[in-house]
């Protein structure tokens, strides 16, 4: 099959391009640590006995290291346990999340924390709050008539 | 009086084409009350929710218009090109997938109307609507099945009387993409089919959630390429013809439908980049993936071009860009197709930023993502159909498409355009801001942080008003073609620059392609599908929050 040289030149940058991209996002990903939220594949929880399950029996943030917390967040219709949270600027927290329903969205606006909270599963990301000041926390993946109402704050001091 | 098209295979066409573009009107009002209410313009009169509007438009806009359009459409330029007349058993299967795509229709829009089915387009266990709507989607997708079956049949006829002759190449586009639709419809078929039809009537108790989105997804990606490429067929065989010159070329063109049908399905995963139960390495493999099916479009690209600078060249234009001025701006037949690949460029470019697999976390359910389907689906197919619709009607029912009709239509894609790109272009930024898709309200109680989103939901109301504007004339329009005067109107149909017996014929070998196609598909999903399988986190019961 005959390709014009151009074409040969246009795809051949194309495909360089794509190969760029991919590297530098694997390398961020996978060897920076930069990297999509997710479990560990087989941590399973029942979204019917989250109150019996640890750590979601006993949601709320709490302080691991200098710091450095865990925040265990049950998202739910239509609200956040624990509701506001309270953390000292430059802290480095590992959100948890999951919920006892239907899927929620976690995204804390202005940072990178933004991920599926998923009845049965167990979802974390980390972020370290440098920057004072009032977050919003929202849910945003449809769940139901009170999803523009599903909101809460976080608050670096 | 020479007809255009036969008059059967042209009634089968024409009423799938009205059909989409009456879901469209219905679909486009939806739309623009959305945008409204999120305006803060208006309040929804009682009774309707503002989420049943939401999964009225989703459903009409992105299965109903462009399933029964795409089908219409390749309906026709099969009966064209392969000897001018579908066989009886093609026809026969044409009707019984309409109907059955057509009850499925009416049923699932039932269940969405009576607030059974306020569940999106997207349907995402656990929330969980009547039996009815996910019976009305299998009977949708069952019909389409009937549907290509009948090109498949008419294509293995044009094979069997033509043998040793490389197919015409709007026939082999038309067979690619059903056998795309094939693969991909067997995972929302799964889904729907062992999970949400048992566990909606109550015969199993609980679903895997993780399982049901994957299957989803599985369908979902391919879905968008199940829409682009009856748009690479106006783009490759109608807009050559339509600007007086050839298809670039013909092989090329083909390979690009076989990079399409074999990348468009093991890519799931980059709508699922932000979910827990499964690994960063099948993400990420996925998105390599997904890189991948970009090359196809890459392809097409360069071809239009090369189409349109030879075309100007070979009519005397010189210069580096003189050929432009060949090209037939005030013909709306080109102009809407072209506003569709422009609208692709930023459109393309979104799609691979939300791909890319840790990035997505910056965009993921925000209105950026609803920005960047509005230019793709939104734009460069529906813009293209539109395009299409003003030539294909009248060919079809036998009338001369006039200047008027010309003229209305560059109106009409022109306020389409200028409507995407206000509303768009407010998505793509807010969403980048933070504010979040699917909500029919942001300002969470007068927050601060939320109040900067505002003036781009404003933007919004506006670009959707514009866009019902057009709407209108596009009904103007569609009622001036009625009676329009009796003559013909051409079916553009391109020849190829190189003979087309040039192209190799292993393009054709569909058992070899299928075949990748599945290899792909089983490394990319058979073992995070497996273990969601023998592994399965917890089911979920059913919700019924709305």
């Amino acid at each position: 099959m005959h390709i014009h040289r151009l074409e040969k030149i246009w795809i051949g940058f194309g495909l360089v391009m794509l190969a760029v991209f991919l590297t530098v996002l694997g390398i961020f990903a996978f060897a920076q640590g930069v990297q999509t939220p997710h479990s560990y594949a087989h941590q399973g929880v029942d979204p019917e006995k989250l109150s019996e399950t640890p750590p979601f029996d006993q949601p709320g943030v709490y302080q691991i290291g200098e710091n450095e917390y865990e925040a265990v967040i049950v998202t739910y219709a239509f609200g956040f346990n624990p509701g506001e949270i309270t953390v000292p600027a430059g802290a480095r927290i590992h959100f948890v999340v999951t919920s006892p329903d239907v899927v929620h969205g976690f995204e804390i606006v202005g940072t990178t924390v933004n991920m599926m909270a998923v009845p049965g599963e167990v979802n974390r990301v980390t972020y370290t709050f440098d920057e004072p000041g009032e977050y919003l926390i929202l849910c945003n993946e449809y769940c139901g008539v009170g999803h523009q109402a599903m909101y809460t704050k976080l608050i670096v001091t | 009086m020479a007809q255009t098209i036969d008059r059967a295979d042209g009634k089968l066409a024409l009423t799938h084409i009205i059909f989409a573009l009456a879901a469209l009107m219905i679909g486009g009002i939806a739309g623009m009350l959305q945008g409204m209410v999120r305006g803060g313009v208006i309040e929804l009169p009682g009774g309707i929710g503002y989420y049943q509007l939401l999964t009225a438009h989703g459903v009409l806009m992105a299965l109903v218009f462009t399933t029964f359009f795409i089908i219409g459409f390749m309906f026709s330029g099969l009966s064209k090109v392969t000897g001018g007349k579908l066989t009886g058993t093609a026809r026969g299967l044409g009707w019984l997938g309409f109907w059955l795509m057509a009850v499925g229709t009416a049923i699932g829009t039932v269940m969405i109307l009576l607030n059974k089915a306020t569940v999106l387009y997207t349907f995402y266990a656990p929330l969980k609507a009547s039996p009815w709507f996910y019976v009305a989607l299998a009977l949708v997708v069952v019909g389409s099945w009937l549907s290509g079956a009948g090109m498949i049949v008419q294509y293995v006829s044009w094979r069997k009387n033509n043998k040793g002759k490389i197919s015409p190449l709007f026939a082999f586009m038309a067979v690619a993409t059903m056998g795309l639709w094939y693969i991909a419809t067997l995972g929302v078929a799964i889904t729907v089919l062992f999970q949400f039809i048992p566990w909606s009537f109550g015969w199993v108790e609980k679903i895997n959630v993780m399982l049901s989105r994957t299957l989803f997804w599985y369908f979902g990606h391919p879905l968008v390429y199940f829409w682009l490429m009856p748009v690479y067929i106006c783009w490759y065989v109608i807009v050559p013809k339509v600007i007086g010159g050839k298809i670039f070329s013909d092989a090329l063109a083909r390979l690009a439908f076989v990079l399409l049908l074999l990348f468009s399905t093991p890519v799931g995963f980059h709508h699922q980049l932000m979910e827990p139960g499964i690994t960063p390495f099948w993400k990420f493999l996925q998105v390599i993936l997904t890189f991948m099916v970009v090359v196809p479009s890459l392809i097409t690209a360069f071809a239009l071009f090369a189409t349109f600078e030879t075309t100007g060249r070979a009519k005397g234009y010189k210069g580096l860009f003189g050929w432009f001025k060949a090209l037939p701006w005030k013909d709306v037949r080109f102009l809407a197709p072209f506003m569709g690949m422009v609208a692709f460029i930023p459109g393309g470019i979104g799609g691979m930023i939300n791909a890319s697999h840790q990035m997505n976390a910056l965009v993921h359910n925000t209105i950026w993502v609803t920005g960047h389907f509005h230019l793709t689906v939104a734009t460069a197919v529906a813009i293209t159909f539109f395009g299409i619709a003003y030539w294909l009607i009248p060919a079809i029912t036998g009338r001369r498409m006039t200047e008027a009709i010309n003229r209305l239509g560059i109106l009409q894609v022109s306020l389409w355009a200028l409507g995407i790109l206000v509303m768009s272009g407010a998505m793509h930024i807010s969403g980048l801001l933070g504010a979040p898709r699917r909500t029919s309200d942001t300002t969470y109680n007068g927050n601060e942080i939320a109040a900067q989103w505002d003036p781009y939901n404003m933007l919004m109301a506006i670009g959707g008003v514009i866009l019902f504007i057009s709407l209108i004339v596009m009904a103007v329009a569609l009622i001036k073609m009625i009676r329009l005067p009796k003559g013909e109107t051409e079916y553009p149909v391109a020849e190829s620059l190189t003979p087309a017996e040039a192209t190799p014929r292993w393009l054709e070998r569909w058992g070899v392609w299928v075949g990748l196609a599945a290899v792909l598909i089983v490394v990319a999903y058979a073992i995070p599908i497996t273990d969601m399988i023998a592994n399965p986190a917890p089911g979920a019961k059913g919700f019924v929050l709305w």
